[in-house]
C-alpha cells in the first residue's frame, strides 16, 4: 500500500551545524526522503575576483588565502604558480621543495578536517573531529613557525617563499611524519571498519564514472568514483614530477569510498613529504622579483591538486601592477554540482553525509 | 549490505575511545598555562622605527588594504622627508607582513604580542607613540631572523605531547 | 505450573522482610516524593557532569573545570544560565500545547522512579507489577515529545518528533520481550522481588536479554547511536529546535533522567539492584547506575549515528526476532529446572547469544540502503 503524500520543503541551512560555513539547500522532502534540492550559494561572496583587479600581483596573495581557508597554502601556491607562469618568473630549487612540502602537509590538514567533519555528519559525537583537530593542530604549529600565522598563512610569494625555513623546523617536520602513521591507524581503527558506519556510508550517494566526469568533478570526489585522475601526475606542476606516489582510487563512488580515498592520500602526502625532506637542498629561497610586478600582456592558467579538487587561477595581464581579470576555478564548487543527482532519492540523513563527503569550503564557493 | 563482521568494527572503536580516557588531555588551559608562540608571530600591532623610517611610503603601497597612512613633509635642511604623521588602523590591518617585508630600510617590524583586544574601536589605530619599540612591545621576528632567535623558542604539540603505547 | 510454583516459593523463601519505614502511609509518601525528586535533580547533575567530564577526556580534552572545585558545579550553573533565558515561543506555535509538552514529558520521567527499589523494600510503591508499570509510564513520556514536535510549528522539530515515535513504537517490542525473559526466571513482576531473585545476576542468566534492552533502550531515550531524533547534524535539535529558558531546561531534564530511569531499570533488571558485599545497598545502587550510564556515555562518544530505515530494519529485524528466541530458550529452561537455575545454564545463554548474534548477523539481518527512487 502506498500512501499519497505531500512533498514539503525544508529548508537547510544558511545556519545549519551541518552545512559546513554558510550554504544553503532548499531541500523538497517527502516525508524523509529527498525528492530534490536546490543549492543556493553566495552568503559568503566577497567580490575576490574584482578585489583582485584593483591589487597589485602580491597583494593579491592575502586574498587567495581567504578562499579555501582550509587549505591556504594550496591556494597561495596556485595563485604563485599562476603569476609565474604569467611572468615567466623561475623559482629557485629549494623554495620549490619548500613550497611541496608546504603543500603536502596543507593536504593532510585539509584531510583532516574533512575527514573529521564526515565522521561527525555521520553522528560520531565530535571525537573524532576532536582527534583530527588534534592532528591538524601539529601541521598547524608547523605552520605558525614557518610564517607566523594559525590559519592565512600568505606564505608562498611569487618567485619563492617569503621566508626560508627556520632551522627547527625539519627536525619538528621529521618527527610528526614518523609519528602520524601511527594516529591515521587508530583512527582508522576508530571508525573505518565500524558497522554503523559502513551501513550509513557504503552504497551511499553513489557518483558513478561517468557522472562523474560529467559534472567535470575533480580531487578525492572525482578518485573515488574511479578515475585515476590527479593533477600532480597528469599535468605536473613545479617539482611533482620527481616523487614517487600513488594515486588512491575507489571503486563504487559512494560516501565510503570517498572518506577511505581521503585517508589514503593522506598516507600518500606523508610519502611525499618524506621524499622532500630527503632530497631539499639548500641556497636561496625567493628569485629576484621587483617590488611591482608587471607581467607581459598575456594570459595563464595555472592549476594544482587542491586538497578539494583541481584549484585554477587564471590571470589576464595588460602590462599594468594589477591583473586585468583573475578568474578562480574553485573545485569545491564544480564538484557541488554533481550533489544533486547524487542526494536524489536518499533520505535527508543521508543528504548531510553525502553534502559532507563531497567536503566543501564555502568561502571557495562564494568566492 | 549485511552486518558481517559482528561488531567487531564497533568494539575496536570503543576501545580506541576508552584508551584516550587515561590518557593525557591535549589542552592547555590558556591565561594559565601558555604555550610560547612562533617565533615569526605576526603579532596585531606593528612597531615602528622612527630613526630609520625615511618616508618612503612603500609600507603604505604594499599595504592591500591601505590601512598604512603616512604624511610627510620636505626638510630642506638635512634634505630629507620628515614624518608628519605615520598610523596604523590595525582593524583592518590583516596582519599578512606584506609592509615588513616591503620595507627597504628595516624601520618596520611586527610585534610578538597577541593579546590586543580593545574597548573602543579607535583604540586599534596606532599613532607614532603606540608603535615604538619598548619592553612591553617586543619585536617579531617575523622577516628579521637575527631578532628570532633572541625569541623563546616556540612550543610546538608534536614535542610535548609524550605519547606512550 | 508445578515448577513455576516451587520457583515462587523458593523466592518467598528467599526475601527477607522489608524494613518498617517511619512513618504510616503519607508519611511514607511524602518521604520518597522527596528522595526521588532530590534523587532524579542530583543524579542528573551528576550524570550530566559524569558525561562531559568522561566525554571529554575521551576527547582527548578536559571538559568542564572552571566552575567549583573540578568543576562540579558547572551544572548548576548550566542550570542557572538556561532558566535566566528569556523564554521564546513562535509565533506560528499552537500555544497550549507548546506550553503543556514539557510538562507531559518531565511527570513520566519522574514517575518510574517511584516502583524502583534503591534499597530491600526502599520504594515509594512496592507494586506487584512494578516492570508493567515502568513499561506502561515510560512510553508516555513520547506524547510530551510528540507535542513539542507538533506545537512548534517547525520542520525540524516535527521530523524530530516524527521519527521519535516510530523509534519508541517499534522499540518498545523488544523491550518487554526482553523484560519478560528476566521476569520468567525470577518469577515476579514487582521489581523489588526481582532484585531479590538475582542470586546470579541476570546479566549473566539473560546475557542476550541484557544486550537486547541496553540497546532498546538506547533508542527509547534518544541516546546514541539511537539519537536520531535530537540529531545536531541533521535535524538541528529535533522536536526541543523552538524550546529556550525553562522549558527547554525541562526538556534536558527529562532526557537524562529518561537516561537515569533506564540506567536504573537495567541496574535492577540485570545487575542484582541494589545487593553487593561490603557498601550499603543504596550506594551499591547508585555506582551501578553510574556504570550503566557511563557505558551509554561510551558509546555516544564512539559511534556514529543510524538512520531512520535502518533504525526499524535494527528493531523489527534483528531485536524482535532475537528477543522472541530469547524468550522461548528461557522459559525451556525454566521448565527444565524450576528449582532456580544453576550456573550451567549462564555458559548455555552465553553460547546460545554468540551463536545467534553471529547467525543473525551473517545470514538474516540485512540493513537496508533505504534508496527509494522517486
Amino acid at each position: 500500500m502506498a500512501l499519497k503524500t505531500e512533498p514539503f520543503v525544508l529548508n537547510l541551512g544558511p545556519v545549519h551545524p551541518s552545512t559546513h560555513g554558510v550554504f544553503r539547500m532548499r531541500a523538497t522532502l517527502d516525508g524523509e526522503v529527498v525528492v530534490d534540492i536546490e543549492p543556493i550559494f553566495g552568503y559568503l561572496h566577497r567580490g575576490v575576483e574584482k578585489l583582485a583587479e584593483q591589487r597589485t600581483y602580491t597583494g593579491i596573495i592575502p586574498l587567495t588565502d581567504r578562499l579555501d581557508y582550509i587549505s591556504a597554502m594550496n591556494n597561495n601556491f596556485a595563485y604563485c604558480l599562476a603569476v609565474e607562469k604569467l611572468a615567466g618568473i623561475k623559482v629557485p630549487e629549494r623554495a620549490e621543495y619548500i613550497r611541496v612540502i608546504m603543500a603536502e602537509l596543507q593536504r593532510i590538514a585539509a584531510f583532516l578536517i574533512a575527514v573529521g567533519a564526515f565522521l561527525n555528519d555521520c553522528g560520531a559525537y565530535f571525537t573524532p573531529f576532536l582527534y583530527m583537530f588534534r592532528e591538524r593542530e601539529k601541521i598547524v604549529d608547523l605552520f605558525e613557525m614557518v610564517s607566523g600565522q594559525r590559519l592565512t598563512y600568505n606564505y608562498m610569494r611569487v618567485g619563492g617563499v617569503s621566508q626560508d625555513l627556520p632551522e627547527e623546523f625539519l627536525p619538528a617536520l621529521r618527527k610528526f611524519v614518523d609519528e602520524m602513521p601511527r594516529f591515521i591507524d587508530e583512527y582508522d581503527r576508530l571508525l573505518m571498519q565500524n558497522e554503523i558506519l559502513l551501513a550509513r556510508a557504503k552504497g551511499v550517494g553513489i557518483l558513478t564514472k561517468e557522472q562523474a566526469i560529467n559534472a567535470s568533478a575533480s580531487g578525492p570526489v572525482l578518485r573515488a568514483s574511479g578515475v585515476k585522475w590527479d593533477i600532480r601526475k597528469a599535468d605536473p606542476y613545479s617539482i611533482y614530477d620527481r616523487f614517487e606516489f600513488d594515486i588512491p582510487t575507489g571503486t563504487v563512488g559512494d560516501c565510503y569510498d570517498r572518506y577511505r580515498v581521503r585517508v589514503e592520500e593522506m598516507r600518500q602526502s606523508l610519502r611525499i613529504i618524506k621524499q622532500a625532506m630527503a632530497q631539499i637542498p639548500s641556497g636561496p629561497v625567493r628569485a629576484e622579483v621587483p617590488h611591482l610586478i608587471r607581467p607581459p600582456v598575456g594570459e595563464a592558467y595555472a592549476r594544482i591538486e587542491s586538497p578539494k579538487g583541481e584549484l585554477g587561477f587564471y590571470l589576464v595581464s595588460d602590462n599594468s601592477i594589477a591583473p586585468y581579470r583573475c578568474h578562480i576555478r574553485p573545485p569545491s564548487l564544480i564538484n557541488l554540482t554533481a550533489l544533486r543527482e547524487m542526494v536524489r532519492g536518499w533520505k535527508v540523513a543521508d543528504l548531510i553525509i553525502i553534502f559532507g563527503s563531497i567536503d566543501i569550503t564555502v568561502g571557495e564557493i562564494d568566492r | 549490505m549485511k552486518f558481517e563482521r559482528y561488531g567487531i568494527g564497533i568494539i575496536k572503536g570503543l576501545s580506541v575511545t576508552i584508551r584516550h580516557l587515561l590518557r593525557h588531555p591535549t589542552v592547555v588551559q590558556y591565561p594559565e598555562q601558555r604555550l610560547n608562540i612562533s617565533r615569526r608571530t605576526r603579532g596585531n600591532e606593528l612597531i615602528w622605527n622612527q630613526e630609520k623610517c625615511t618616508g618612503c611610503a612603500t609600507c603604505a603601497k604594499s599595504c592591500p588594504l591601505g590601512a598604512i597612512e603616512i604624511t610627510t613633509s620636505t626638510n630642506p635642511v638635512e634634505n630629507k622627508y620628515a614624518v608628519e604623521k605615520y598610523q596604523i588602523d590595525t582593524g583592518y590591518c590583516i596582519q599578512c607582513g606584506l609592509c615588513v617585508e616591503a620595507c627597504p630600510y628595516a624601520a618596520l617590524y611586527f610585534s610578538y604580542n597577541f593579546e590586543c583586544a580593545k574597548y573602543r574601536r579607535w583604540e586599534l589605530v596606532q599613532d607614532k607613540e603606540k608603535m615604538r619599540e619598548t619592553p612591553e612591545r617586543k619585536v617579531s621576528g617575523y622577516f628579521y631572523p637575527e631578532r628570532a632567535t633572541k625569541l623563546p623558542r616556540q612550543t610546538l604539540l608534536i614535542e610535548r605531547i609524550t605519547e606512550k603505547d | 505450573m508445578m515448577a513455576l510454583e516451587t520457583n515462587i516459593n523458593n523466592l518467598v523463601r528467599l526475601q527477607a522482610v522489608p524494613p518498617d519505614w517511619p512513618g504510616g502511609f503519607w508519611g511514607h509518601w511524602v518521604f520518597f516524593t522527596v528522595v526521588i525528586i532530590g534523587f532524579v535533580l542530583t543524579m542528573v547533575m551528576g550524570v550530566i557532569y559524569i558525561e562531559r567530564r568522561g566525554m571529554g577526556r575521551m576527547q582527548s580534552r578536559l571538559g568542564p573545570n572552571r566552575t567549583g572545585p573540578f568543576g562540579l558545579l558547572q551544572p548548576v550553573a548550566d542550570a542557572i544560565k538556561v532558566l535566566l533565558k528569556e523564554n521564546i515561543v513562535p509565533t506560528a506555535a499552537d500555544k497550549l500545547v507548546h506550553w503543556l509538552a514539557p510538562v507531559v514529558a518531565f511527570a513520566p520521567a519522574l514517575m518510574i522512579f517511584a516502583v524502583i527499589p534503591f534499597q530491600n523494600g526502599a520504594m515509594l510503591a512496592d507494586l506487584n507489577i512494578g516492570i508493567l508499570y515502568v513499561v506502561a509510564i515510560s512510553s508516555v513520556s513520547t506524547v510530551g515529545v510528540f507535542m513539542a514536535g507538533w506545537g512548534s510549528s517547525n520542520k525540524y522539530s516535527l521530523l524530530g518528533a516524527m521519527r521519535n515515535v516510530a523509534a519508541v513504537v517499534s522499540y518498545e517490542i523488544p523491550l518487554v520481550l526482553a523484560i519478560v525473559g528476566v521476569v520468567l526466571i525470577a518469577g515476579s513482576l514487582s521489581l523489588n522481588q526481582i532484585v531479590l531473585a538475582q542470586d546470579i545476576p541476570f546479566i549473566l542468566l539473560q546475557p542476550l536479554g541484557f544486550f537486547l534492552f541496553f540497546a532498546a533502550g538506547c533508542a527509547e531515550i534518544n541516546r546514541s547511536p539511537f539519537d536520531l531524533m535530537e540529531a545536531d547534524s541533521e535535524i538541528v535539535a529535533g522536536f526541543h529546535t523552538e524550546y529556550s529558558g525553562m522549558k527547554f531546561a525541562m526538556f534536558y531534564l527529562v532526557e537524562y533522567a529518561e537516561a537515569i530511569a533506564i540506567s536504573a531499570i537495567i541496574t535492577t533488571l540485570f545487575l542484582s539492584g541494589w545487593r553487593g558485599p561490603l557498601l550499603p545497598p543504596w550506594l551499591w545502587f547508585i555506582i551501578k547506575v553510574l556504570l550503566v550510564f557511563f557505558a551509554m556515555v561510551w558509546t555516544r562518544t564512539t559511534l556514529p549515528r543510524i538512520r531512520i530505515d535502518q533504525l526499524m530494519a535494527f528493531s523489527w529485524k534483528f531485536l524482535l526476532p532475537l528477543a522472541v528466541i530469547n524468550l522461548l530458550v528461557t522459559a525451556l529452561e525454566v521448565l527444565a529446572s524450576p528449582a532456580g537455575l544453576p550456573w550451567v545454564v549462564v555458559i548455555i545463554n552465553l553460547a546460545i547469544m554468540a551463536i545467534l548474534i553471529l547467525l543473525w548477523s551473517k545470514f538474516f539481518f540485512k540493513l537496508g540502503w533505504g534508496r527509494i527512487e522517486v
